[in-house]
């Protein structure tokens, strides 16, 4: 006789009733949420010829105003490595202190805030925010590096932390070592190399962030590239955006290679 | 001298994994505590540096009350009781000279040990303890780099740089196989006489803790149900230890040569 045992795999959702309700009330909001777009086809109709005129005056590509593209890319380029370096060194205290394994809750919970924080609002948020404050240029576009860095890096190192090997934190302690010893000899070695590696991420990170922010005014690149579009100088424009690829590009590599040479 | 007075430890989550434990070391030697897994053998070495808060009782170092000390005092107390680790806990990423130094820890500044400055006389003394267990010009190794005996032997040299008054060992053989658990034992025990150290060693071998301690304390269910030499060691104390099982296999004659016994049969496989 043959073996009529059959095993199929539990279902995520036990109940059927529950398991085909959720899944039909997934189905009836999708049909919804696309009636509710309002999508006027008039306009995209409009939109592509014009997108097709954008193109055409796009090309090519115009790098007669080079001195203004080097001058935005330096500018980039030095606001991306001030924060970093900046970002880098204050994300320090508050990753340590948002490490749950070694500090007290209160102090833990305080400097959670802080990432929860700086972490909830955009990098164009921030920068809106700043521009108000000390005015459009790249100093706006620094700061708001600086915060983006320093939620990113601390948040980082704080799960580096918790991961770490608790066994050798003990065995430093057990030779009757103190707090700050314990951090240099056996939480520091730990660390290090991830802490350099996400350090070197955030720096190529911050070169793209830069570009975005000099859009709302935080200097850099995208403060000319705003202006290009606002003139109708599309040719400019292009030429622009082939220089931040490029620039994306090194900066990708340049952080590969240092990261795969940390270890 | 320690003395371990109604030691107990319970855990936020109820577990009481020591019931009132009380006992002396008086004599340099090795004391190996035996006892099947959660009997409080670990909780029982970190209570006494503190690793771990016992919730009532006293342990005294010689006339120091560690249970009663602040902060500052008890790291001075964990300057004379060395530890050594079951999964090593080296770090791995300094070197061996630097894991070996690192038992100074307690004595240098923050900017000696930062600097990785310490004193001649240590330096010596951790070339001297390298050449004595067997790891001489491994200094700059990186630990991490090492098999897990020669990482023991690192182990073992941080815990006597801190020239210790008491040995707290946990487990030193348990990741090891049984030619490598028998010479770290052996080199440990011969050290711990040597330098006059008692030491404290928890050990779920018991043919080890037979073949290697002067006195085997016997935990259960966190309670000392045992207390004697290592001959005394018969099949009734072990079943008060374990629990009932065949022991016949597991006891070793007393006068029986534990090298010979090595030498035998390794013999006998060839």
């Amino acid at each position: 006789m043959a073996d009529t045992r059959i095993w199929r795999p539990p279902a995520l959702i036990e109940s059927p009733a529950l398991r085909h309700g959720l899944t039909l009330a997934v189905i009836l909001y999708l049909v919804w949420s696309i009636g509710g777009l309002d999508i006027d086809w008039g306009r995209v109709s409009q939109g592509l010829p014009r997108a097709g005129r954008m193109f055409e005056r796009m090309f090519p590509p115009n790098f007669e105003r080079w001195e203004l593209l080097v001058r935005g890319v330096v500018e980039s380029l030095e606001m991306a490595l001030v924060s970093s370096l900046v970002g880098m060194i204050i994300a320090v205290p508050i990753g340590l202190c948002a490490a749950g394994n070694m500090v007290p809750k209160p102090v833990y919970l305080a400097a959670r805030a802080i990432i929860v924080v700086t972490r909830t609002f955009h990098e164009v948020i921030w920068a809106l925010f700043f521009v108000k404050i000390v005015g459009f240029g790249p100093l706006a576009g620094v700061l708001t590096l600086i915060v983006a860095s320093v939620s990113f890096i601390s948040k980082m190192l704080a799960e580096d932390i918790e991961n770490m090997n608790m066994g050798q934190v003990e065995a430093v302690r057990a030779t009757g070592a103190s707090f700050p010893k314990i951090l240099l000899y056996a939480v520091t070695p730990q660390i290090l190399p991830r802490y350099l590696g996400v350090a070197i991420y955030r720096l190529d990170a911050n070169i793209r962030h830069s570009t975005v922010v000099g859009i709302v005014g935080g200097g850099g690149i995208g403060m000319t590239l705003t202006a290009t579009f606002k003139r109708y100088d599309y040719d400019f424009s292009l030429a622009i955006l082939l220089t931040i690829i490029a620039l994306v590009f090194l900066g990708e590599f340049f952080s590969s290679w240092v990261r795969g040479r940390l270890r | 001298m320690l003395k371990i007075t109604d030691l107990v430890k319970e855990y936020p989550n109820g577990l009481r994994a020591l019931k009132g434990v009380t006992l002396t070391i008086a004599d340099p030697g090795v004391v190996a505590v035996i006892g099947p897994s959660g009997a409080g053998k670990s909780t029982l070495i970190r209570c006494i540096n503190r690793l771990v808060d016992p919730t009532s009782g006293r342990v005294v170092l010689d006339d120091m009350d560690v249970t009663a000390l602040g902060r500052r005092d008890l790291r001075k107390a964990r300057r004379r009781m060395g530890m050594i680790f079951q999964e090593y806990n080296l770090v791995e990423r300094l070197t061996v000279m630097e894991n070996v130094l690192s038992g100074r820890l307690g004595y240098v500044s923050f900017w000696q040990a930062w600097r990785r400055r310490y004193p001649p006389q240590d330096v010596a003394a951790a070339f001297d303890l390298l050449d004595r267990v067997g790891l001489d010009g491994r200094e700059n190794t990186r630990a991490d780099a090492l098999s897990g005996g020669q990482r023991q032997r690192v182990g073992i040299a941080r815990a006597l740089m801190q020239r210790p008054d008491l040995l707290l060992v946990d487990e030193p053989t348990a990741s090891l196989d049984p030619k490598t658990a028998r010479q770290i034992m052996r080199i440990l025990v011969e050290l711990a006489h040597e330098l006059g150290t008692p030491a404290l060693v928890n050990i779920h071998d018991v043919h080890l803790a037979q073949s290697f301690a002067d006195r085997v304390i016997g935990l259960c269910d966190g309670e000392v149900v045992f207390d004697g030499g290592p001959a005394d060691l018969t099949a009734e104390a072990l079943t008060a230890i374990y629990g009932e099982e065949d022991w016949s296999a597991t006891i070793r004659p007393a006068d029986e040569d534990d090298e010979n016994g090595e030498n035998a049969a390794v013999a006998e496989a060839v």
